[in-house]
């Protein structure tokens, strides 16, 4: 039994409620993070978050996820919005990808490096996609599929998104329905 | 005075209610206008309205607690963040379905007229003459003369822009500017036009929304955001047109929180005296006398006003001799249609944010053109470039997959119809005793639904759109037909039809109750077949026409 088992074993004789568990797990070294543990979201769990949405849409000539504050929007979306049996997927979902992350590279996927981080995203997107395109109807969304919606939304519409990325004007005054584009040209944010 | 004597009570603050309250207070009326929800007042209570998308802490998404509140909103798309507490609680206000219903509320003052989809479509008598022509339920009482002049009324106070266009079935109105069709919709419609030789019409959208500024308003500024309240009253609502029209005259009362329970009618002088309220604060009863009282409190509530009243004598209520009170709902049915791909147009953008979209104008069962059901439709829709959205699906992640969001995509069009739903005696509304809502008044049950004539149209609907769309040169067309609850077309109407007998109508031509002549009923209540037009602007122009008759009777005597 390691010790996570062992905690888990504490854990259902308490009830479910492991008091200081993350200290106990501090000790367990940096491959074994445990995250998304309830919907309480702890500063972990939104720096995780916010590494993923990053890697979706990373900073370039424009800001990314990070400074946008994807993490902790993806937090109140899944609190306020998700359906319960959502939330746990979003929940499980984020402990699946770091441990898939620890199988593959014995490493926190937020201490991976960038092109590591990238190359793990887009197999997981992969994934998602071929899941998501042979799936029953009824059967659940998959997580990344949900993370990077999140991601998107909660980045094209935050202020960075929209403004710098993007082409927001609040009170536009007038509609013109015939302007010329050119390629490079942003998107209106709305 | 008595400080609960008014000359009229409208019952009802929406659309109708504003325009009767406008009306009779000009005429010198003292009017009370009782609204059954909170107070909600014009600029200070759109408290969404300036804000950015990110200062939503869920951008615009309905939070489960909200959703919970509004279990019957949470079926439809109007479950959006800024509006929830726009809606009425469905949980403190069920009802009954006996079949599937979407009953879309908005108990606050100004109603739905805040809410509203802003089209403003003149009917013809196309419409006025359908019933008679196809001898199906009962005549109107009233031809498209009668009602022109109110639609000229209408169309110039409230601010209705459109295009002329010289076709009958769709009479061209009193219009500021037209909004514009893009690029990609203009030339739809010239590859429509040409190819169904002249006899297809994709117009621009003629909406209550300014182009060009009125007295006391702003026109608009392409935000399109208006149902969250207009900070530039640029779009007709009560708050915004009617209301301080009706306050200007110094004849107004308003009194939120009023929930009318019913009228009181007095048998000896076969005439209503005036209401009974119930505060939905302070749960007390109150009495309100009038000389007239106006029934807008929309389709199914000014019905369930009705089926409450004078039941001593009309154990089905006031207005329910004929036996069709509650009888013959309409609807407008749509969510079918069809979208595709537009090619060549990559060069092409636009600017702004239209609240508007394009108009197909009725072509089935007009000038020849013949099919196996009756009467037609009508199909809204737009065309505009993909944004950030289209990916999420089709590409990866990183910072090429980041770059090319940023750009516009692919030019898609779409379009929705919007059928005409016949009168069925048998689609009704009744009370449900059993059931009662928070004040301990009983609800309505609801048991209506699409029957073969519908069924038929929307096969059509699908095929004709597809056909268009095809015609026109758009690619990788997809036709979808959602089905349709009724009440989800928010065109709720006819459960007091207006007819020329009082054996078979709950109303005369001039909205009257045959059996309370200074009774009017002049909200979707009163419809005697749906056409498949947007009906509010018809609900306001009868209701103008039927508060001057009102006026001038009550100057004769007569009520």
């Amino acid at each position: 039994m390691n010790r996570r088992e062992a905690l888990s074993s504490v854990a259902l004789l308490l009830g479910g409620t492991i008091v200081g568990a993350e200290v106990f797990l501090s000790g367990c070294g940096p491959a074994d993070k445990k995250y998304g543990a309830s919907l309480t979201f702890t500063p972990d769990d939104v720096s995780f978050l916010d590494e993923v949405a990053e890697t979706i849409i990373p900073a370039t000539s424009t800001p990314g996820a990070k400074e946008a504050k994807v993490g902790q929007f993806m937090t109140v979306i899944v609190n306020d919005c998700y359906e319960d049996k959502d939330q746990k997927i979003f929940l499980d979902g984020m402990k699946k990808l770091n441990d898939a992350a620890v199988a593959k590279y014995k490493k926190n996927f937020v201490d991976l490096a960038d092109t590591d981080k990238h190359d793990f995203l887009v197999a997981l997107d992969k994934e998602a996609k071929d899941y998501m395109s042979k799936k029953k109807p009824e059967d659940p969304t998959h997580y990344f599929r949900m993370m990077k919606e999140l991601t998107l939304w909660g980045y094209f519409t935050s202020e960075p998104g929209a403004t710098k990325a993007l082409r927001y004007v609040a009170v536009p005054g007038k509609y013109e329905g015939c302007i010329p584009y050119k390629k490079g040209d942003k998107a209106w944010a709305t | 005075m008595p400080d609960n004597v008014y000359d009229a009570i409208v019952i009802g603050s929406g659309i109708s209610g504003g325009w009767a309250a406008k009306e009779l207070t000009e005429s010198g009326l003292k009017v009370l206008m009782l609204e059954r929800g909170r107070n909600f007042e014009h600029l200070k209570d759109y408290k969404s309205a300036d804000k950015n998308p990110w200062d939503f802490a869920h951008r615009g998404r309905a939070t489960q607690a909200q959703l919970q509140q509004h279990p019957i909103i949470a079926r439809t798309w109007g479950k959006v963040e800024p509006i929830m507490d726009y809606w009425a609680n469905d949980v403190d206000c069920p009802y009954t379905e006996v079949k599937p219903f979407k009953w879309w509320r908005s108990y606050q003052l100004g109603g739905r007229s805040i809410l509203w989809g802003r089209q403003s479509y003149r009917w013809s008598d196309f419409d006025f003459n359908a019933n008679a022509k196809d001898g199906w339920a009962i005549d109107w009482p009233i031809r498209y003369k009668d009602i022109q002049p109110w639609y000229d009324h209408v169309e110039k106070f409230i601010g209705v822009n459109g295009s002329l266009e010289g076709l009958q079935q769709l009479p061209d109105g009193h219009f500021l500017p037209p909004m514009e069709l893009n690029c990609v919709e203009k030339d739809v419609s010239a590859r429509i036009k040409e190819k169904y030789n002249g006899n297809r019409h994709l117009i621009i959208g003629r909406s209550a929304n300014l182009t060009a500024p009125i007295e006391g308003r702003t026109q608009c500024q392409f935000r399109n955001r208006c149902w969250e309240g207009c900070p530039f009253g640029a779009y007709f609502s009560t708050q915004s047109s009617t209301l301080p029209a009706a306050k200007k005259t110094g004849n107004l009362t308003v009194r939120p929180w009023s929930i009318v329970t019913r009228i009181l009618y007095d048998k000896d002088k076969k005439k209503a005296k005036g209401v009974e309220i119930l505060d939905a604060e302070n749960n007390q009863t109150y009495t309100y006398l009038s000389k007239i009282v106006f029934v807008n409190a929309s389709a199914l509530n000014s019905a369930w006003v009705l089926m409450n009243s004078a039941t001593d004598i009309w154990p089905d209520g006031l207005g329910s001799s004929s036996g069709e009170l509650g009888h013959n709902i309409m609807d407008h049915h749509y969510n079918v249609g069809a979208s595709g791909l537009v090619e060549g147009y990559e060069d092409k953008y636009y600017y702004g944010r239209r609240p508007n979209g394009f108009y197909i104008v009725r072509f089935a069962n007009l000038f020849g053109d013949k099919r196996d059901f009756l009467r037609g439709f009508g199909y809204q829709g737009g065309a505009s470039r993909e944004g950030w959205s289209r990916s999420v699906a089709e590409l990866s992640i990183g910072a090429q997959f980041k770059e090319e969001l940023t750009e516009p995509g692919a030019w898609t069009i779409g379009m929705t119809g919007f059928g005409e739903l016949l009168p069925y005696h048998e689609n009704k509304i009744t009370l449900d005793k059993n059931k009662k809502d928070k004040w301990g008044l009983p609800v309505l049950a609801m048991d209506a639904e699409l029957k073969d004539n519908e069924k038929k149209m929307r096969k059509a609907i699908v095929e004709e759109a597809k056909a268009m769309f095809e015609s026109a040169g758009i690619k990788d067309v997809k036709t979808w037909d959602g089905g349709h609850e009724i009440g989800d077309g928010i065109h709720e109407m006819g459960t007091a039809r207006m007819g020329k007998d009082p054996k078979t109508s709950v109303l005369n031509m001039h909205n009257q109750v045959w059996d309370a002549k200074n009774v009017f009923v002049t909200d979707g209540a009163c419809m005697t077949s749906s056409a498949c037009q947007n009906p509010s602007l018809t609900y306001m122009a009868l209701t103008a026409r039927a508060a001057n008759y009102a006026v001038s009777e009550l100057k004769k005597g007569n009520i």
